[in-house]
């Protein structure tokens, strides 16, 4: 099994539609400045301005892009501690992302949350979570909240396979299929926890059958293709607002990167074979290649979209770089909200 | 221009990193991404990869070296760019210097507080301390009540509020009387020791000697050295009238000097990841002074006449004892002379002084027996020890050096020979 | 003034706040249906319906986090464990989510949630079920907790933690729900964070909480007898702790007995310890006793419950020994 955590896409591959491709291009857009905004978050770490966990996103951009680009500016999204990608494909600013990893007051916690605890309310940004499976309740609490004054938002919770042996992800699938809860659960398996292979951790291979014991609608979807991501969070997101269903979509897809920075690329636990092999179904490459053959896009204009990204990127690490650390008197705020 | 690739940190408490092997070479073309090389960490073998794409120009360190983090490794860019060698300018070097935020503020009420709470203390009495409660113990002192004189009625004899609410008030004591004399200065009859707080110097001393036992592999070396001619010539020094008193640990120091000019080996530091050599001689002695002791450096002590030694030496040791040594007086030997014959040692073992990596222990002159040219006869013997860092100082080396020495102390006019 | 139980008290409480503010409910186990496994809960769902008074699983570690994500997104949840020996299932949620949430997100995100049910023991209930958590949850910031005494108490407490803006641990007492008393009508609340002087004394303060605190006016009131006047301080709030009324009290006696319910290794009385040794130092004329829950599982056998408890006798002895009266 090892080596085939991606399938083949189930979606007929059919030609991109013309008038979406301003669409297409801001996918690709978001997913590199994604890589590159990952890979300045690495070389940051490296050089001791970046501390703590660092959880690099590289090899799922085509993940966060294509499923939160199917949400409305009014759904809440909660996410794992790998929430860099997702953070910036929901919108939050370049600059105040990496403020934040950079522990500055400037950031998106203003320095308090960093890597693991990305926050912004405004955009339904409802947090980074550190504990593997704790927040799986929360995203399942935003929907009943969503279901109590009756709107027609969704909730969406972002996390990893090895969440799905937690007890939390089953009392909280539960309770959005007996409640009926307009969340959709979005599993980005990577194949690994941490390094604990998915059928070292699991007793089944194919994570979406676990929706089975809650009568919940499931899919699996290759997470490596932003178009095939996007067509079935759309088809999940209309199941939960319309029909007020909730649906597990596992998303197969690879971490091209160590765990976090203090893990080698592929260690003990998977091999360089193996990762290379992985890096052939590059997101980035697979839907650029797909823009140029479909005459939306040519190299030259991806070339300078990737210049256009680096020097955002640039302009984002100087700004968390020379922005002012947090006062101390931060410190002791917003341990309690005063009455 | 071209980017600096650096040795990154790959792991949270990785400081350093060994570069294990090289995966591209100068030349070769690379991409982000790309593993340039095999890094050793202090947890695993990690990959070091690029994180600019074009050309590999410059291998900055070779295979095998062992590399800061954030040093530069390698230089990236355009074939045929001008490369340097990848050292960061001293605008880059700041980048990486930002100013760690300070202590968070304590919650200023809560120290106020403790230090306003702190008990008032009770005058201790010729049988002891006084027990009493809190309470007891301020209301005493409010009303000038010697709780000495009260029988506490509290668990082992404590005073408490009650025993106090019949005691008579005395005179208000008075805030202005004669200080308590300093426990140092008191010395109880029959009492087994003193506790006496440690002064910066003897902190200082500690941390240092500490420092120098522990991590130091040491070893010793003892010679004894026949002092006749030496001490003849002291006495010759002597009738030439003018000029300082020439000591035998001038001498000595003379002679230190003189081999370690032969024998660079000794006349070195430790330097954690060098050695540092020394092309000056600077000798340390160590003077002993009122609380401790500190090592005054004579410098370029093998260029000075032993005349200028022992002036300086009188001069530096005289200043020691008075606490007026600049501090570059007394730092920056290459090696240290400790003499305790003055004080009837026969021979002793010395502590290293670091970052240097050898100090001599000069013990006293005796007179005694010994087997000179056949013959059975009293000679003047002198027995010196030599401490080596090993790290710097091999066995052979150091006997080598003390061999040396002894023979300029057996024939002095070999130090200017 | 109606007298109330506890337990209605409680109910009132509920009724009053959910009729004020829409966006609160409740949710737990039992609290709908079956009316509430205290009966705490009586009559709600009729009144409010299924949405707002909501049936759950058994699935402590879900609804806990369930109630926190509505809370995130503005409702106000009043969440019941059927008792806090269940809620160590949850203990997750409450610290590592509605603990930080706010602290994390630099303010943008709070949680206004109330978690409440019954805590310590009861009788014969052993050594699962008679578990006291307080000092578990004082020890986070970023919670409040909160254990009312009495029923006047308890419904105006329970108001001031439904309205308050933070995540609360409410502990109530199983032993408590039938206690009966008086209790204002419509809008009665008591604010967080202040203790509560249950009797006047002059002689020697007896801090206590929740369960404690009738066991301490039971002892006061033995103590007058034999002359001895001591003050009852219902703590109300664990956290934040009203030092300002301990270091009051303690003040004017100079002697003070903790007593509490759950065991003594780190203990909210250790706190209170800490607190006047640290800042009343020189008004002690003794040190200050604490009476504890014994430092043991609790047993089943009702002979061995009862010296595990902590009763009167336990609190008169540690007086006499603070007044030195041996």
């Amino acid at each position: 099994m090892a080596g085939t955590a991606v399938p083949r896409p189930r979606t007929r591959r059919r030609g991109l539609d013309a008038e979406r491709a301003e669409e297409y291009r801001g996918w690709l857009r978001q997913m590199i400045l994604i890589r590159r905004f990952e890979e300045k978050a690495g070389e940051a770490y490296s050089l001791g301005k970046i501390g703590g966990f660092c959880h690099l996103y590289i090899g799922q951009e085509a993940v966060a892009v294509g499923s939160l680009a199917a949400l409305r500016a009014d759904d809440y999204i909660t996410c794992s501690y790998r929430e860099h990608g997702h953070a910036l494909a929901r919108g939050l600013s370049p600059r105040a992302v990496m403020a934040e990893l950079f522990g500055k007051a400037a950031g998106t916690s203003g320095g308090k949350g960093g890597s693991m605890h990305l926050f912004d309310a405004s955009l339904g940004f409802l947090g980074g979570h550190g504990i593997v499976a704790g927040h799986i309740p929360l995203a399942t609490g935003m929907a009943f909240a969503i279901k109590y004054r009756n709107t027609d938002q969704v909730a969406v919770c972002y996390f990893g396979e090895a969440a799905v042996n937690n007890g939390a992800f089953h009392e909280a699938l539960n309770m959005a299929a007996l409640w009926k809860l307009p969340v959709v659960y979005v599993c980005e398996n990577n194949r690994y926890g941490m390094g604990t292979a998915l059928e070292r951790a699991s007793a089944i291979y194919d994570i979406s059958e676990r929706a089975c014991s809650y009568d919940m609608a499931n899919e699996v979807v290759d997470g490596q293709d932003v178009l095939v991501m996007h067509a079935a969070m759309e088809r999940a997101v209309e199941r939960a607002r319309a029909d007020k269903h909730p649906t597990l979509l596992e998303v197969r897809t690879y971490r091209f990167m160590g765990h976090s920075m203090s893990d080698p690329i592929h260690g003990h636990y998977r091999t360089r074979e193996e990762v290379e092999d992985q890096r052939k179904r590059d997101p980035i490459a697979v839907w650029s290649q797909r823009l140029i053959e479909e005459g939306i896009m040519d190299q030259a204009g991806v070339k300078a979209l990737d210049k256009e990204i680096v020097d955002e990127v640039e302009d984002a690490y100087r700004f968390a770089d020379e922005a002012p650390e947090p006062a101390m008197e931060e410190l002791y705020s917003d341990v309690y909200k005063e009455s | 221009m071209a980017t600096r690739v650096v040795m990154e940190a790959l792991s949270p408490t990785m400081e350093e990193g060994r570069l294990v092997e090289w995966k591209k070479q100068e030349g070769e073309a690379v991409a982000v991404g790309d593993v340039l090389a095999e890094v050793e960490t202090d947890k695993a073998v990690m990959e070091l990869v690029a994180r600019a794409a074009g050309t590999l120009l410059k291998q900055v360190v070779p295979a095998g070296a062992t590399v800061p983090v954030s040093e530069p490794v390698a230089l990236i860019g355009e074939p045929g760019e001008a490369v340097d060698n990848g050292k960061p300018t001293p605008a880059q070097k700041q980048q990486g210097t930002q100013p760690a935020p300070g202590p968070p503020p304590a919650p200023a009420a809560e120290a106020e507080r403790a230090a306003a709470s702190a008990p008032a203390a009770a005058a201790p009495t010729p049988e002891g301390r006084v027990k009493a409660s809190p309470l007891a113990r301020r209301i005493a002192a409010e009303r000038g009540i010697d709780l000495g004189a009260l029988a506490g009625s509290g668990p082992e004899g404590r005073v408490v509020l009650r025993d106090l609410e019949q005691a008579p008030a005395a005179a208000p004591t008075h805030a202005g009387g004669p200080p308590a004399p300093h426990p140092i200065l008191r010395t109880p009859e029959g009492a087994a020791f003193t506790d006496v707080p440690l002064n910066q110097l003897r902190k200082t001393i500690a941390r240092r000697l500490v420092q120098s036992i522990g991590p130091i592999p040491t070893f010793y070396l003892t010679t004894e050295v026949d002092m006749e001619r030496a001490w003849d010539a002291r006495e010759a020094l002597k009738t030439l009238g003018d000029g300082p008193k020439v000591s035998f640990n001038d001498i000595i120091l003379k002679a230190v000097a003189a081999a370690l000019r032969q024998h660079p080996a000794c006349n070195a530091w430790w330097q954690d990841d060098h050695i540092r050599y020394w092309h000056e001689v600077h000798v340390s002695m160590a003077v002993a002074i009122e609380d401790g002791l500190i090592t005054p450096v004579i410098r370029n002590t093998d260029l000075k006449s032993l005349r200028e030694i022992a002036a300086e030496s009188l001069d530096l040791a005289e200043r020691a004892r008075e606490r007026r040594l600049k501090p570059e007086e007394y730092t920056g030997g290459t090696f240290s002379v400790s003499n305790l014959g003055m004080l009837d040692i026969d021979e002793f073992t010395a502590v290293i002084n670091p970052p240097e990596a050898g100090i001599l222990a000069v013990g006293r002159i005796v007179e005694k027996p010994v087997v000179h040219e056949g013959q059975l006869t009293v000679r003047r013997r002198l027995r010196l020890t030599m401490s080596c860092d090993h790290r710097v100082i091999d066995g052979a080396t150091g006997a080598r050096f003390l061999k040396t020495l002894k023979a300029m102390l057996e024939n002095p006019l070999a130090m200017v020979w | 003034m109606p007298t109330l139980t506890y337990r209605d008290a409680l109910n009132h409480a509920l009724r009053e706040e959910m009729a004020r503010d829409p966006d609160v409910f409740l949710m737990g186990e039992e609290v709908g249906v079956y009316q509430g496994a205290y009966k705490v809960s009586r009559g709600l769902l009729d009144e409010f319906g299924p949405m707002r008074v909501v049936d759950t699983p058994i699935t402590e570690l879900g609804f806990a986090g369930v109630g926190i994500g509505a809370a995130m997104v503005g409702l106000r949840p009043v969440i019941e464990f059927m008792t806090w020996n269940f809620a160590l299932l949850a203990i997750d949620q409450l610290v590592n989510n509605a603990a930080k949430m706010r602290y994390m997100s630099n303010g943008q995100v709070g949680v206004p949630a109330v978690f409440r049910g019954p805590g310590g023991a009861a009788l014969q209930l052993a050594a699962q079920h008679s578990q006291a958590f307080e000092s578990f949850y004082a020890h986070v910031p970023g919670l409040k907790v909160v254990m009312p005494a009495t029923p006047a108490d308890a419904k105006g407490l329970l108001k001031s933690a439904i309205r308050d803006d933070n995540p609360v641990v409410f502990i109530e007492g199983e032993m408590l729900y039938n206690l009966k008393g008086e209790v204002p009508e419509g809008e009665h609340v008591v604010p967080l964070g202040k203790a509560d002087v249950k009797r006047a004394g002059r002689d020697v303060t007896i801090v206590c909480h929740s369960k404690t605190v009738a066991v301490a006016l039971k002892a006061a009131d033995e103590l007058a007898d034999d002359g001895v006047e001591a003050e009852v301080l219902d703590l109300r709030t664990i956290r934040p702790l009203d030092t300002e009324a301990v270091l009051a009290s303690v003040a004017r006696t100079h002697r003070c007995v903790v007593a509490e319910e759950g065991w003594p290794f780190a203990g909210v009385g250790a706190q209170v310890v800490d607190t006047i040794q640290r800042e009343a130092f020189d008004e002690l004329d003794a040190p200050v006793l604490r009476v504890t829950g014994a430092d043991v599982p609790m047993p089943y056998n009702k002979q061995l419950e009862k010296a595990a408890k902590v009763d009167p006798a336990k609190v008169i002895a540690a007086v006499h020994s603070v007044l030195y009266r041996d």
